[in-house]
């Protein structure tokens, strides 16, 4: 759901382990609203690297709510804003999400608090581009959530229109005319060398996809893989479990190319190859997150290193050591990715070390 | 819950297709429709057999990309929700379902469930767009919109462009999708210097591309998965006939008149 939400709701979960009643049915001193607990200023607009662990922590002690898989979820309650504000100024803010909500879950959040529980939404990072948002490669720019330059370790709400915005109402319209004011379109030749070296490589892959004919489906595959970067390289990290993870995305990676099944032919529609020439590229892109959360040994923002951390369990940066954004450039599948380090310079707001209590 | 459903297969485009029925098992009621014919998938990959393609991206009921018929409506039986957004619960145990594609001539299917619908992108592409040079960001309050106004291009602006309407039509008119087009940019500032050739334009293209004509049977607003009302066919309909009644010069040179 929409962290807006967290405006008006309240995140509670019951204080007993176990506890399987129905939630108006736990009186309001057997509820632990954690956020508001641990945070009285900022409460449930905890940022939402807090917020996830937290939540993630209230469920791994065993007081989830919600059934099967073990309780992952904690309760987000609009019943006392509803009760101050009056239905209609709740649904005139979140009626859409409610309804999508409802349309989910079969529950109505006016009558019953949502169930909600961290997931990951987007990578923080993306393509490298420089002042102008142009990549690596002469005249291909990258704009947008998908490349690394506005937001840090950690995003927040709206960053993805605001990002949207900033790149294209305020920078391509000057970098990418000024690009085009000094280059000459090349003509274009699919008797390149460059062409034909690539089409060479994409029909290899096709081929090799269809022809593996092996006993799983990419769907598996992909299943797998996302578990292995759940458990390892999700909510909170550390050393021996992302090494653990590294090794199991290279064996995974062989595994899915001798033993994918693929089905159908490469000249029509063919969504499952579609879908396997995609999975191939998270193998690559899973292994670098891996990496980079491995060589950033401290905790900032989302990047949660179980070993950095303060007594009260909050992230602990390291910004001596670790005060750079890591560029990593692509040696090849398999190879150990190139650092770049760009430092990150501070000149009007100085980094410092931020309290939620 | 168990369940019998009988899917459109097509090949491709130009050939013949057919219902090829399946029977679903341990379907859960907590699944959606898309996640339902996932799981299908799966089941059709194991015993080596072509996956049914079907179209879904944001699966949110945001994007517009998912859409079939299920049993004669659109989207399914529930109001106001995409394909991704139904969820089997709204189903009952040893349900039947017909699950076919939108069935329009100018959306050609290209593969079992999925249709083209370049038709839409090249009406947008008429007309469905301000000309003006964004520049700088303007101070929010130089141009003034009126409450109404603005809630209700907010309501146009809500159409997702899936095609559900066209597929409800029993002429596979395109008029729900084109009005709300036009009457998102024709109720705001910044659309009114371009507001008559954008309708006459975008019309045009409508025609063009195959879609029928609208005779008021308003199934299209209720298989719109954004409850579009046709207030705004209405809105349309005025729009054109005061843009042809009313040619302004610019509008007739563009036509090749006698400017």
């Amino acid at each position: 759901m929409s962290e807006s939400l967290r405006n008006d709701g309240r995140i509670w979960v019951p204080k007993k382990k176990g506890d399987t009643r129905p939630p108006h049915q736990i009186p309001e001193e057997e509820r632990d609203y954690y956020l508001e607990r641990l945070y009285p200023s900022y409460g449930n607009l905890a940022p939402r690297d807090i917020a996830s662990r937290r939540a993630k922590e209230v469920c791994d002690e065993g007081r989830g709510v919600g059934p099967g898989r073990g309780g992952h979820g904690v309760y987000l309650d609009f019943r006392d804003a509803i009760a101050r504000l009056g239905r209609p100024v709740i649904a005139e803010r979140y009626g859409n999400l409610f309804e999508m909500y409802q349309r989910i879950t079969g529950e109505d959040p006016f009558q019953v608090p949502m169930r909600i529980y961290p997931a990951p939404h987007y990578t923080m990072g993306g393509l490298w581009v420089d002042y102008n948002l142009m990549t690596t490669l002469d005249g291909l720019y990258a704009i947008g959530e998908a490349n690394f330059s506005d937001h840090g370790a950690n995003r927040l709400g709206a960053s993805a229109l605001m990002q949207g915005l900033a790149d294209g109402y305020f920078i391509l319209p000057y970098t990418i005319g000024d690009y085009l004011a000094h280059a000459k379109p090349a003509k274009v030749d699919p008797q390149h060398p460059g062409f034909r070296h690539v089409q060479g490589e994409v029909d290899e892959q096709v081929r090799r996809l269809l022809a593996a004919s092996g006993r799983k489906t990419v769907d598996a595959f992909h299943r797998e893989l996302g578990r292995v970067m759940w458990d390892k390289c999700g909510m909170s990290r550390n050393a021996a479990g992302l090494k653990e993870a590294i090794g199991r995305i290279g064996a995974l990676r062989d595994e899915f190319w001798r033993d994918v099944y693929v089905g159908g032919r490469g000249e029509d529609l063919n969504q499952s190859l579609e879908h396997a020439g995609r999975v191939a590229d998270f193998f690559e892109f899973a292994e670098l997150m891996c990496h980079d959360a491995l060589h950033r040994e401290e905790s900032c923002g989302c990047h949660f290193r179980e070993e950095y951390q303060t007594p009260e369990g909050e992230a602990k940066r390291d910004d001596e050591r670790f005060g750079y954004v890591a560029a990593w450039e692509f040696a090849g599948v398999g190879k150990e990715p190139v650092l770049h380090k760009e430092p990150l310079a501070f000149e009007a707001v100085h980094l410092a070390q931020r309290s939620y209590k | 819950m168990h369940l019998t459903l009988h899917v459109w297969r097509q090949r491709g485009p130009g050939l013949l297709g057919g219902f090829v029925r399946y029977a679903m098992t341990d379907v859960s009621p907590d699944m959606s429709f898309l996640e339902m014919l996932d799981v299908l998938n799966q089941q059709l990959l194991a015993r080596k057999d072509d996956p049914i393609a079907f179209d879904h991206d944001c699966r949110e009921g945001i994007c517009g990309a998912c859409g079939m018929v299920i049993n004669g409506r659109p989207h399914g039986p529930q109001r106001a929700t995409t394909t991704c957004q139904l969820h089997m619960r709204s189903f009952s145990h040893g349900a039947e379902l017909w699950i076919e594609p939108w069935r329009a001539r100018a959306f050609p299917v290209i593969k079992d469930l999925v249709v083209d619908r370049g038709a839409f992108d090249r009406i947008i592409q008429a007309g469905g767009f301000i000309t003006a040079r964004t520049g700088s960001a303007p101070e929010a309050n130089s141009l003034l919109v009126r409450k109404p106004d603005a809630d209700l291009a907010m309501d146009a602006a809500a159409c997702i462009g899936c095609g559900a309407c066209v597929a409800a039509c029993p002429n596979a008119s395109a008029m729900l999708f084109v009005a709300a087009k036009v009457s998102h940019l024709g109720l705001l500032p910044q659309g009114q210097p371009e507001r008559d050739t954008r309708v006459v334009t975008m019309v045009a293209q409508m025609d063009a591309e195959g879609f029928g004509a609208c005779t008021n049977h308003g199934e299209c607003m209720a298989a719109c998965p954004k409850e579009i009302s046709i207030d705004f066919i209405a809105q349309l309909n005025r729009d054109y006939w005061k843009a042809v009644v009313s040619r302004t010069p610019q509008a007739a040179r563009k036509d090749g008149g006698d400017g």
